[in-house]
């Protein structure tokens, strides 16, 4: 019988060494406003903040792994659970809830109702189109596409633009197959 | 300068030196009896210090990016080395597909006359190998260690390319504790 994976993150997020969170919002946000400086549209900005975040995930994720000892998901629903209650919590400090699913499993959301990069930050009326937290969206697909998955993430509600909550799409574009040898005649 | 011997071919690792004083000699002693009682090798244990003989990490796609032996064992040339990653990570692969056990993760343990190879494979596909003295026990912690030692000093650092080989000086150092660190928890057991 594998190991049950974790249900929640605390543990590990007692145990993984942690920076000062000021000092974390702090440094996201000289990040996003030189981005901003450098690159003029916002829109640029997005992308570079996802493809960033991509970049992370795709290393992040086997951190998750080793220190979470969460053995293979059985399918995407738990994969999502994990995500919002392990993986949201080690690397955060705080914990997503997931709903709005849609009637053959692939999409889902994940509400933030807290989320420790926006803190001290108001979004000014020359970037409104800006996702300020994109750079998660791209932590995450880059992440599941190690663990062979193709997903595509984006924002459906944000605090910054005055909703209640931050709301997180992720859909399941296709699970990968990570067999091989591959048969010869594909 | 101990972090100036971790070179690529010149490991500085203190429990491995022949010369290093009574501590050694004394490990060494109290491991040849643990040894011998259980599974004698054919090796002259004289010349040999380390339970662990190498340890292997491959990439996704079955290359080589990181090789680092421990003691007089088993000793490998590069070519013989990259030939060893890439056969056991066709073997892994073949041994899933041949597995009678559904969803198998492939082999884990390959028992020989002279030597053990203990073989952890992550979520993500990078493969995590030791070769070890018959009958070494508790190799699954240590290929976790690894594996965390891995992600802390590899990934993180930011001028490490993905799947190329690892060139690390921390992940060296810290990977060297903690192989010395197993050894010694070895002895204790």
């Amino acid at each position: 019988m594998a190991p049950v994976a974790p249900r929640s993150g605390d543990a590990i997020f007692a145990s993984v060494e942690r920076v000062n969170s000021e000092l974390f919002t702090l440094t996201y946000g000289a990040i996003v406003r030189q981005l901003l400086t450098d690159l003029e549209e916002v829109d640029e900005v997005n992308k570079q903040l996802d493809q960033m975040g991509y970049n992370i995930g795709v290393r992040l994720v086997d951190e998750f792994l080793a220190k979470s000892n969460v053995s293979r998901c059985v399918d995407f629903k738990e994969t999502t659970e994990v995500i919002a209650k392990v993986g949201f919590k080690m690397f955060l400090g705080v914990t997503a809830s997931v709903t709005n699913w849609d009637a053959d499993g692939t999409s889902c959301s994940l509400i933030l109702e807290d989320n420790p990069l926006v803190d001290f930050v108001e979004l000014p009326d020359t970037c409104q189109g800006l996702y300020y937290c994109n750079i998660i969206s791209g932590v995450i697909r880059g992440a599941l596409e190690m663990v062979s998955m193709k997903t595509e993430v984006s924002w459906i509600r944000d605090m910054l633009r005055g909703d209640d909550v931050f709301e997180l799409q992720v859909k399941l574009i296709k699970q990968v197959p990570e067999e091989y040898p591959y048969k010869d005649d594909e | 300068m101990p972090n100036k011997a971790l070179g690529q071919n010149g490991y500085y690792l203190p429990f491995v030196s022949p010369l290093n004083s009574a501590t050694a000699s004394q490990i060494h002693n109290s491991f040849r009896s643990v040894n011998q009682c259980k599974n004698p090798s054919p090796f002259d244990s004289s010349k040999r210090m380390a339970a662990i003989y190498s340890l292997y990490i491959i990439n996704k796609s079955g290359g080589l990016i990181f090789y680092k032996d421990y003691g007089s064992a088993g000793r490998m040339d590069t070519n013989d080395s990259l030939r060893l990653a890439s056969l056991w990570h066709s073997m892994h692969a073949i041994s899933q597909q041949l597995s009678p056990v559904h969803g198998c993760s492939g082999i884990e343990l390959l028992e020989a006359d002279t030597f053990d190879l203990h073989c952890f494979q992550s979520l993500t596909g990078t493969k995590f190998f030791v070769v070890s003295e018959p009958g070494t026990q508790h190799m699954d912690g240590l290929l976790k260690q690894i594996y965390e030692l891995y992600t802390d000093y590899v990934l993180k650092n930011p001028f490490y390319e993905m799947e190329m080989p690892i060139r690390c000086e921390l992940f060296d150092i810290n990977l060297a504790q903690a192989v010395l660190k197993d050894r010694v928890a070895l002895l204790g057991r």
